[in-house]
């Protein structure tokens, strides 16, 4: 309950009535309001809350918001005549807002945002780069002594990486086969040359797009868990408590995923440069009028050993890259539940990026040097 | 305050999941106006209570009222109580001020001005001011859990739970906390429920516990803390009031 403002004359105290509680505290609010925008610094503004049964934090606090803006303003406020009840919660909230507050925020500008932005970028680089410097002093430590490592980890995390996403990698890739070849035969078949699409699908999938789908896959499956999962454990210092028990978390973590990626990537691979194949002799047969041993045949013609092998060695680089990026992100995580979205965020986006760059570097060093 | 309603009733409350039973034919009240602890050994179930008292949890059989609301049940909107868990559970995506006037903005037609008034108020209360824009992750574990107490009382509420508010803070901070208590609990005339260890604030701030027996499922006595202490019939009640009697006694706590 809050009175009408209109109905106070120049000197006469504002009357404050009845409950004031959270419910009420808009009105109060808006009341308030309109006294603030009539006084000027000099006027006084007693404020009487005799009739005030009754008061709750929230409408105190507004109460004292408006005194502390009228005060700033020069205008004189004064609070009276509460009873016993009011004025205990009234001084109670008076007495803790009335110490200093924090510092305000610095606001920034542009170009302040565009330099922490660069920094951030390149700090972030240099922890890749010490993280995977690490990684390789705590693998030659437990190549040295091991007995060190944990090797009993591997298998699970091989086989939620590998045999858990047999499913995903040969449905994808024997469609990207499928497409390549589809795509292929249409162009092929203007000149009369339909069973080169065996050479087509089957050289760009073993040397590329075989390594590369499984790769997506792997960051998308793997690489997001891993940094999920270290990245839980780093908020609730459980990456502490490891080491506390005097587990290196890299030796502990890290070297068991790396280890498990790399073994179970090239093997996927294989899978898609199987099926990838496979779906483009789908197409051969159906609508190429292709014979499953002819296009076989042509296939088996065109692959060398390399191909294959230049594909494989590229999984095993794809594994390091995808497990070393989301690892270290996992290990970057601060802050709870949004850092570690966040950071699952990053290890994916930046493994895919990544992935495209190691397998540009590849290709051009292949071609450069004829392999 | 004559012949007023107990704040909150439970009647022959069963608690636990199918294959284990927590607590059977728990009754109690907590009268309003009333600091009430909940107390017993690690394990009992306290802070299950304490999820069945605020409706996370069904009972498995039994009632349980909250005065002028019946059954809590937070499907129906603004809830009538406000709660702070045992790591405070502040959301670590917004800062401390945005924590605490979440329930305001939310349930509140008041502008923004007014819910960081209010906010500011709340955080100054608990001893937090000028924290609005930190994030939780920069406080530390005493100051998160006043934060969580000032975001508990941001809708005003006449009913507050607070589990372990104390635990492991330093005994000044602690000391505080129980002074911060007393203070809501004389000035707002508010209820409020804690589950708690420590014998510290035991003593200084509770008026009526009860204790919960893990062994035999129940609770094995109420009252007011000293009362208990002295006179209590269950030797492992008197122990855990006399804990450091014991201690010098026989140096084991367990």
């Amino acid at each position: 309950m809050t009175p009408d403002p209109a109905l106070r004359s120049e000197d006469a105290p504002f009357r404050l009535q009845g409950r004031l509680v959270l419910g009420e505290a808009k009105g109060l609010l808006d009341s308030l309001r309109k006294q603030e925008e009539t006084l000027r610094g000099g006027d006084t503004f007693p404020i009487d809350l005799s009739e005030v049964s009754e008061i709750d934090g929230a409408s105190a606090a507004i109460l004292l918001g408006s005194v502390r803006r009228l005060r700033d303003k020069g205008v004189t406020c004064e609070i009276s005549g509460a009873g016993e009840g009011v004025r205990e919660i009234v001084s109670l909230y008076e007495s803790a807002t009335s110490k200093k507050p924090g510092e305000p925020k610095p606001q920034t500008g542009m170009i302040v945002d565009v330099g922490r932005g660069t920094l951030a970028l390149v700090l972030g680089i240099k922890e890749v780069l010490g993280f995977v410097g690490q990684v390789v002093i705590e693998a030659l430590g437990v190549i040295r002594r091991p007995q060190t490592g944990n090797w009993r980890d591997i298998v699970p995390i091989a086989e939620r990486s590998g045999a858990d996403a047999v499913p995903i990698v040969v449905f994808i890739n024997f469609l990207v086969g499928f497409v390549m070849g589809f795509q292929g035969a249409k162009q092929l078949k203007m000149f009369g040359a339909n069973i080169f699409v065996a050479d087509l699908v089957g050289l760009s999938v073993t040397r590329e797009l075989g390594p590369l789908m499984t790769a997506i896959i792997l960051s998308g499956r793997s690489g997001a868990a891993f940094a999920a999962e270290l990245g839980t454990m780093k908020v609730s210092e459980e990456i502490d408590a490891l080491r506390t028990l005097g587990f290196g978390p890299m030796r502990y973590l890290v070297l068991p995923r790396t280890l498990a990626l790399v073994l179970v990537a090239p093997v996927l691979t294989l899978l898609a440069d199987f099926v990838g194949i496979a779906g483009g002799l789908l197409v051969g047969v159906t609508s190429l009028n292709l014979s499953v041993a002819g296009y076989w045949q042509e296939t088996r013609k065109v692959i060398h050993a390399w191909d294959i092998n230049s594909g494989l060695l590229k999984a095993v680089a794809f594994a390091l890259v995808i497990s070393l990026i989301s690892c270290q992100q996992g290990f970057a995580t601060t802050g709870g539940a949004e850092g570690v979205g966040r950071r699952t965020t990053t290890s994916v986006v930046s493994s895919l990026f990544a992935l495209i760059l190691v397998d540009t570097a590849f290709t051009v060093f292949f071609r450069v040097f004829d392999l | 305050m004559s012949a007023a309603k107990p704040a909150i009733t439970v009647q022959n409350l069963t608690m636990g999941w199918d294959d284990r039973i927590l607590q059977k034919d728990a009754s109690f009240e907590v009268q309003k106006s009333e600091v009430f602890a909940i107390l017993g050994g690690s394990g009992c179930g306290k802070s299950t209570l304490l999820r069945y008292l605020i409706g996370l949890e069904k009972p498995m059989e039994g009632d349980i009222a909250i005065e002028g609301i019946g059954a809590p049940d937070l499907a129906v909107g603004r809830p009538p109580f406000g709660v702070m868990f045992q790591s405070g559970a502040l959301f670590g995506s917004m800062t401390v001020g945005q924590n605490v006037g979440l329930g305001l903005r939310q349930w509140t037609d008041l502008p923004d001005d007014a819910v960081e008034a209010i906010v500011s108020g709340k955080l100054a209360l608990v001893g937090l001011q000028g924290t609005e824009d930190k994030l939780p992750a920069e406080l530390s574990g005493g100051m998160k859990k006043r934060a969580a107490i000032a975001r508990a009382l941001a809708l005003e509420p006449g009913l507050i739970f607070l589990d372990e508010p104390s635990a492991g803070l330093d005994p000044v901070s602690s000391a505080g906390l129980d002074e911060l208590i007393l203070t809501l609990n004389r000035v707002h005339g508010m209820t409020i429920i804690l589950v708690t260890h420590e014998l510290e604030s035991i003593y200084s701030v509770v008026g009526q516990c009860i204790y919960l027996d893990k062994e035999s499922q129940s609770i094995i006595a109420r009252g007011a803390p000293r009362e208990l202490q002295e006179h209590s019939e269950h030797e492992k009640v008197r122990d855990f009031f006399n804990r450091r009697a014991r201690q010098q006694n026989d140096g084991d706590e367990k």
